[in-house]
């Protein structure tokens, strides 16, 4: 050919601006044969003809699982694991020996498994757990959930008289809903949430654990003489401070002033609890009580320093154990105790704590094998699972009980005291698993965080959380839900 | 001679721009399209809701932060880094003292070592730097405030990521250290192609280094420049300042907010709100505000090309 665009000019040639015209328009057609396109992007399966046949309900097969269906079980590959799961797949598998099971294992819950949603295949069950949770309203909002009160009524694995629901620990139930009777989700995991501390340096104090807040600055200022600080805490992450400020808030002003804050009801932080609530917190910060430097620390160092004896009390969850293992010396004698109170003025007991579960399971609404999803529950609550769940991981689970004949660790033994001393007094504050954007981001690293580190007092940080409440009340894009 | 031709060229860009079109501008369209829907990310059904998302987003305090943040980002990083890039690019290869015997142009004493050096974090991932950096700003045990100690300067003990003052101003001085070591290389590059023969002939008319430097080295790399300018502005509004707020921040994107940047508003809000839609709302803003970044710089830098 030899030619140049030089030559072409003015000829019928194809410029190179022509080029870019030409192709511009070719983009131009090809928009709107993409909307077939589009429609494989997003589109829904929702034939559910290649859903597994019911089997046959008997009393070793209380859910009719068919059992020759095959289920898949994908795991949250996270601090917990996935030999316990793995464990209770080989129950299934037992059980069910024609029944071929596909087990997985990952972190990456939301980048696997949202796609499959959208096709409409979703597995059978799942641990939606860890940093790529998928928002379980959305999924039951969507309806891309099994109700599980099938299972909740079923009888459980190890006593045929006793219903699955029966089994479970305060509040394991109430957490599954979300609006209304359905329960949607089933926690494995139970976590105790409160004020870490070392037994070995409270005894070096020769103190209690102080169970009124004047008794609380005395203990802080004890330790701030011998070169301690009171508290700690995940200064990057403020919201690890709710885990003994809203139980604490309960204690103080009862039950019903959660309920209102979790409700998004107007001025519920205006209730004279959270304020004293808020004084009492805000002055460990007035008084130095609080380690230097903490609100620039992430959770990981900010439980080193106090593992490490900068800091005596750090407000955590039962996690704490396992993940800061490796920095807690030996003879530390990891103990939780309850929140500390105000005074004997209080609406609940000393002790009243906050617990509640994690590890989140479900079951989608499009599974093959639903009952083969549930099925593989009900075995993991069983009280052998159970055990070794908790033997292998060292936390307890959602099965009440099954801690007995089997060694506990110093922070487990003393989570199980707490729990037994709570009796029913175990709060459990739900904006966490509701509103996510609302407790960590906005009442947490602006609200909290903010006080803590001294640049809120705490009457402009009750104010500044009430008008975030409110915000996320007015606002129709984010789903609301009441306490039952 | 011509007939045939029209074959040609499109045998040659069928592929390449129908797998352009495929991978970049098909999804472009595609989430322009979504942002007009209230899809949630987690189902397959949505319904078109048409402005609603715009609407909300014109209202979201958050957002205005983050477009402020991320602006910011782009106007600042770039002359920072790149002016930096320049000086030290500058230093060695044109900047050093006359040696005897030597060359008339060169670098200043070691500059072949602090080439390699500066590259150094360039080859480190960015998930890397920023993690290294959100240690040493550890108020309590970090490199930073330690060494602060070590000088005696035990009373200057800031929060860094901690304070909000402050924290935006530290992201970004990690950004400025891990990119600056490319654009050395990059420049250095370029002014390495620039003759001698023009240094010598300022040199005789008596020009001192920073004259040489803006009359004739900066002039005569314009190109380089500019494009590394655009480079530098899309990294600043994209994956890079994602990585280092969402790993290094108080939160992330906090205290209070004051580190949040657009791209991790999108992914707050489709992978932790569930709210598809509205994150490629905000992700259409943020394409307009790099289109118009990469616009003004290219306005702005307009010049006569010098062939030498």
């Amino acid at each position: 050919m030899g030619s140049t665009s030089a030559e072409n000019r003015g000829t019928e040639g194809v410029g190179r601006r022509d080029l870019i015209k030409r192709s511009a328009a070719l983009g131009l057609i090809s928009v709107p044969t993409m909307s077939f396109l589009s429609a494989c992007a997003s589109s829904g399966g929702d034939d559910s003809g290649d859903k597994a046949k019911a089997g046959k309900k008997t009393a070793k097969n209380p859910l009719g699982v068919n059992d020759t269906a095959g289920m898949e079980f994908v795991l949250f590959d996270g601090g917990f694991g996935k030999e316990y799961a793995e464990d209770a797949v080989k129950i299934y598998e037992k059980n069910f020996p024609q029944a071929k099971v596909k087990f997985s294992a990952t972190q990456k819950i939301q980048s696997t498994l949202q796609p499959r949603f959208n096709q409409g295949t979703p597995p059978d069950l799942i641990d939606n757990s860890g940093a790529e949770q998928m928002d379980m309203g959305v999924l039951a909002g969507k309806n891309q959930l099994t109700d599980l009160t099938p299972l909740l009524d079923a009888p459980s694995y190890d006593d045929p008289a006793k219903k699955v629901r029966d089994t479970l620990r305060p509040g394991i139930v109430e957490m599954g809903q979300l609006d209304g009777e359905k329960v949607w989700i089933l926690y494995y995991a139970y976590t105790v949430y409160g004020v870490w501390y070392s037994q070995k340096a409270l005894d070096s104090l020769d103190e209690q654990y102080p169970e009124t807040w004047d008794q609380m600055l005395a203990v802080c200022e004890k330790a701030k003489k011998k070169g301690m600080a009171g508290w700690t805490y995940a200064g990057k992450y403020p919201y690890y401070l709710p885990f003994s400020l809203y139980p604490m808030i309960g204690k103080v002003g009862g039950r019903e002033v959660l309920d209102a804050i979790d409700n998004l009801e107007p001025n519920a932080w205006k209730h004279p609890a959270v304020k004293a609530c808020f004084d009492a917190y805000y002055e460990l910060y007035k008084k130095g009580y609080v380690l230097k430097g903490t609100p620039g620390l992430d959770h990981i160092q900010s439980q080193t320093a106090w593992a490490q004896g900068k800091a005596l009390f750090i407000p955590n969850g039962s996690w704490v154990e396992n993940e800061s293992a490796n920095v807690i010396p030996k003879d530390f004698d990891l103990a939780v105790s309850a929140p500390t109170g105000i005074d004997s003025s209080d609406k609940l007991p000393f002790g009243t704590i906050w617990a509640s579960g994690g590890e989140p399971f479900i079951v989608p609404s499009k599974a093959k094998n639903a009952e083969g999803g549930m099925e593989q529950l009900r075995i993991m609550l069983s009280e052998a699972s159970s055990k070794n769940f908790t033997g292998k991981v060292k936390s307890l689970t959602a099965y009440n009980g099954g801690t007995d004949g089997i060694a506990l660790t110093p922070g487990l033994k003393s989570g199980v005291a707490a729990l037994d001393k709570a009796g029913e007094n175990v709060v459990n504050p739900r904006l966490q698993d509701w509103y996510v954007q609302l407790q960590k981001e906005k009442i947490g690293v602006s609200g909290l965080g903010e006080m803590m580190a001294g640049r809120l007092t705490p009457a402009e940080a009750v104010k500044k959380i009430q008008a975030y409440a409110d915000e996320v009340a007015k606002d129709d894009s984010i789903k609301h839900y009441k306490h039952q | 001679m011509q007939h045939g031709k029209y074959r040609f060229i499109v045998g040659f860009l069928a592929l390449p721009l129908g797998l352009y079109a495929l991978f970049v501008i098909w999804p472009f369209i595609q989430s322009i399209y979504y942002s007009f829907t209230d899809w949630t990310g987690l189902s397959p059904e949505f319904k078109m809701v048409g402005f609603d998302n715009y609407n909300r987003m014109l209202d979201d305090e958050i957002f205005w932060k983050s477009l402020q943040h991320s602006l910011l980002f782009a106007l600042l990083l770039p002359v920072v880094t790149i002016g930096l890039a320049l000086f030290f690019a500058f230093m060695i290869n044109v900047g050093g003292r006359k040696r005897k015997n030597g060359p008339v142009v060169s670098g200043v004493r070691g500059s072949s070592f602090y080439k390699i050096v500066y590259f150094f974090p360039q080859v480190l991932s960015i998930a890397i730097v920023a993690l290294l950096f959100a240690f040493a700003y550890n108020p309590d045990s970090g490199a930073i405030n330690s060494v602060l100690r070590g000088i005696g300067l035990g009373d200057v003990q800031p929060l860094w990521l901690g304070d909000p003052d402050l924290a935006l101003w530290a992201v970004m001085a990690v950004l400025v250290w891990s990119t600056v070591g490319f654009f050395v290389v990059l420049f250095s590059a370029g002014m390495a192609s620039i003759p001698a023969e023009m240094y010598e002939a300022a040199l005789l008319d008596g020009a001192n280094r920073v004259t040489t430097f803006f009359r004739v080295t900066l002039p005569l790399l314009w190109d380089t420049v500019q494009s590394g300018w655009v480079y530098m502005g899309i990294l600043a509004l994209g994956a890079e300042s994602f990585a280092v707020v969402q790993i290094m921040t108080t939160g992330p994107g906090g205290p209070d907010y004051s580190t949040t940047v657009m791209v991790l508003y999108v992914y707050q809000k489709a992978f932790r709100d569930g709210q598809a839609a509205y994150a490629t709302t905000i992700g259409v803003a943020l394409l307009v505000v790099t289109l118009a970044f990469a616009a003004v710089v290219m306005r702005l830098g307009r010049r006569e090309r010098l062939e030498y």
